[in-house]
């Protein structure tokens, strides 16, 4: 960003927002509003408490185990998908359109057969991050350059070691795309998951503070989830920068 | 001293040294209904260069892929070394028109590739590739990528990764197609130097005509659609000699215009 001719940090947008929000905060405008300072200051005190931790450990680890099942599976898929032009007919469809239905309202189902636990949430983070990993996983399949399978092949790769030395290599920059945006789909399959099942990690911090008017502690907690959510596609954004020279080359 | 250029139809043609490939009846007709190829049959002479020339369309990279077991022909049957084969063989080297090399890879493990598939230790083959990389005079560019090398570099790569492999026969496939006239030039008579040193078998194709009587021992013509052989050709030229000597001479540019004039009648 630039003003005037002066290059301007991204971080100085922020800071400007921060400063609005704090502004309207004070003025005392809307009750749903604390000043930032508040809710930095409300963030601080819940982070030592084991109530928070151990919702954040139980979150986390639904995330966690969620997001593992769906790149190997997502991955799995879009390369079967890229790969066998039947399955790629088969499955195209009914991808494209869980990427696109509205899931949220697939969660009381899964409540009802899963259970209000782990089992839900963990499904849940599956669900919304897998088809775009297996979208962006078939791009990325479908664009890898036919003479490089060839060389492959030329010089003796089997089946398998053409998947595991060259295709996944050359498909890696559009995978990694689809890894990034099912992260920001996972994080907001936990919360929406635990809100709706309301008794487990976030999502009963949630209940808890929004059903008591504790607006400085749900504002730090939605500050803390973006936080997380933003540094993770950042992290997965980093890896993929690092393989973007070779995305034009191939 | 230039010999004469020695041009005759397949029967009277001087013996040369014994087909170290076959080719019998080869036909491709690809799933459309296109006919590529029909029935083609060539002998390959050990140690020897020989280029498949016509015009696009002609089937010519179809048939290299074909002996390289990369496509099935529809009909007819490869041999190599006498025996008979329907797939890629540690025999056969290819290097490919768009250089096919791994740009997650350094030049190393790209020339090192063919020998990692095969299973070799990692400090052995990448002494070997680092002689080979030595040979196509890429030493010290061993630990860039591809995408830091000009075009000429990465052919040289491709050419490097093909003779990692120590194949008999190297197999190239429009090697020259990519990178521009100067590079080209300076690469054909580096070939040349390179395979007096290595005594491979090699299978070229180009639709360039200067190209293919510069390098080759046999040329093969071939007619376009569906692609059959239509000439064979042997440029009988003295290569010991001056290079841009041999580029002026009348026996170099007189096979080039009998070429000329058989492929002429294709374009119509």
């Amino acid at each position: 960003m630039t003003i005037l001719g002066h290059r301007i940090p991204m971080m100085f947008s922020l800071l400007v927002w921060f400063a609005l929000w704090e502004a309207i905060g004070r003025l005392d405008l809307v009750v749903l509003i604390p000043p930032f300072t508040d809710v930095i200051a409300a963030g601080v005190t819940m982070l030592p408490s084991k109530r928070f931790q151990d919702a954040i450990a139980i979150s986390f680890s639904a995330f966690a185990i969620g997001m593992a099942f769906s790149v190997t599976t997502g991955v799995v898929l879009g390369v079967l998908m890229g790969r066998v032009k039947a399955i790629g007919e088969l499955m195209g469809m009914w991808v494209n359109i869980f990427e696109s239905s509205p899931l949220t309202a697939v969660i009381p189902v899964l409540m009802a057969v899963l259970g209000f636990g782990q089992a839900t949430i963990i499904t849940a983070v599956f669900l919304f991050s897998v088809w775009v990993i297996a979208l962006d996983t078939q791009v990325g399949v479908k664009h890898v350059n036919p003479s490089l399978l060839e060389m492959g092949r030329s010089f003796g790769a089997g089946r398998f070691a053409l998947y595991s030395k060259i295709l996944i290599f050359a498909a890696l920059p559009e995978i990694l795309a689809g890894i990034r945006l099912g992260v920001i789909r996972g994080v907001k399959g936990v919360v929406i998951g635990q809100l709706l099942v309301a008794i487990i990690g976030v999502g009963e911090l949630f209940e808890l503070y929004s059903r008591n008017f504790l607006m400085e502690e749900f504002w730090a907690l939605i500050v803390m989830l973006f936080a997380f959510a933003f540094a993770v596609s950042e992290a997965v954004g980093y890896v993929e920068r690092r393989v973007a020279y070779y995305a034009s080359t191939r | 001293m230039l010999n004469a250029v020695k041009t005759a139809s397949e029967g009277e043609m001087p013996e040369m040294s014994q087909p170290i490939v076959e080719v019998r009846g080869i036909g491709k007709r690809y799933p459309g209904g296109v006919e590529a190829l029909r029935d083609v049959s060539l002998d390959f002479p050990a140690g020897k260069l020989t280029t498949l020339l016509g015009p696009s369309g002609c089937g010519k990279t179809t048939l290299l892929k074909i002996i390289a077991g990369l496509i099935e022909p529809s009909s007819g049957e490869i041999y190599v070394k006498g025996k008979r084969t329907d797939g890629p063989g540690p025999e056969r080297a290819f290097v490919f028109q768009d250089f096919a090399l791994m740009p997650w890879a350094t030049v190393l493990r790209n020339v090192a590739f063919g020998l990692e598939l095969r299973g070799m230790p990692k400090r052995q083959r990448e002494e070997i590739a680092r002689r080979c990389i030595a040979e196509v005079n890429l030493a010290g560019f061993e630990n860039r990528y591809p995408h830091e090398l000009s075009g000429g570099m990465r052919q040289r790569v491709g050419l490097a990764r093909a003779l990692a492999v120590d194949a008999d026969i190297l197999m190239m496939d429009e090697p020259f197609a990519s990178v521009d006239e100067q590079t080209r030039r300076k690469f054909q008579e580096d070939l040349l130097k390179l395979l007096e040193v290595e005594k491979k078998t090699v299978i070229f194709v180009t639709h360039s005509i200067e190209e293919a009587v510069y390098v080759s021992d046999q040329i093969v013509l071939l007619s376009p659609r569906p692609g059959t052989v239509s000439r064979i050709v042997r440029p009988a030229l003295h290569r010991g000699g001056d290079v841009e000597e041999l580029r002026r001479d009348k026996a170099y540019l007189d096979c080039v215009d009998e070429i000329w004039q058989v492929l002429k009648q294709y374009l119509a």
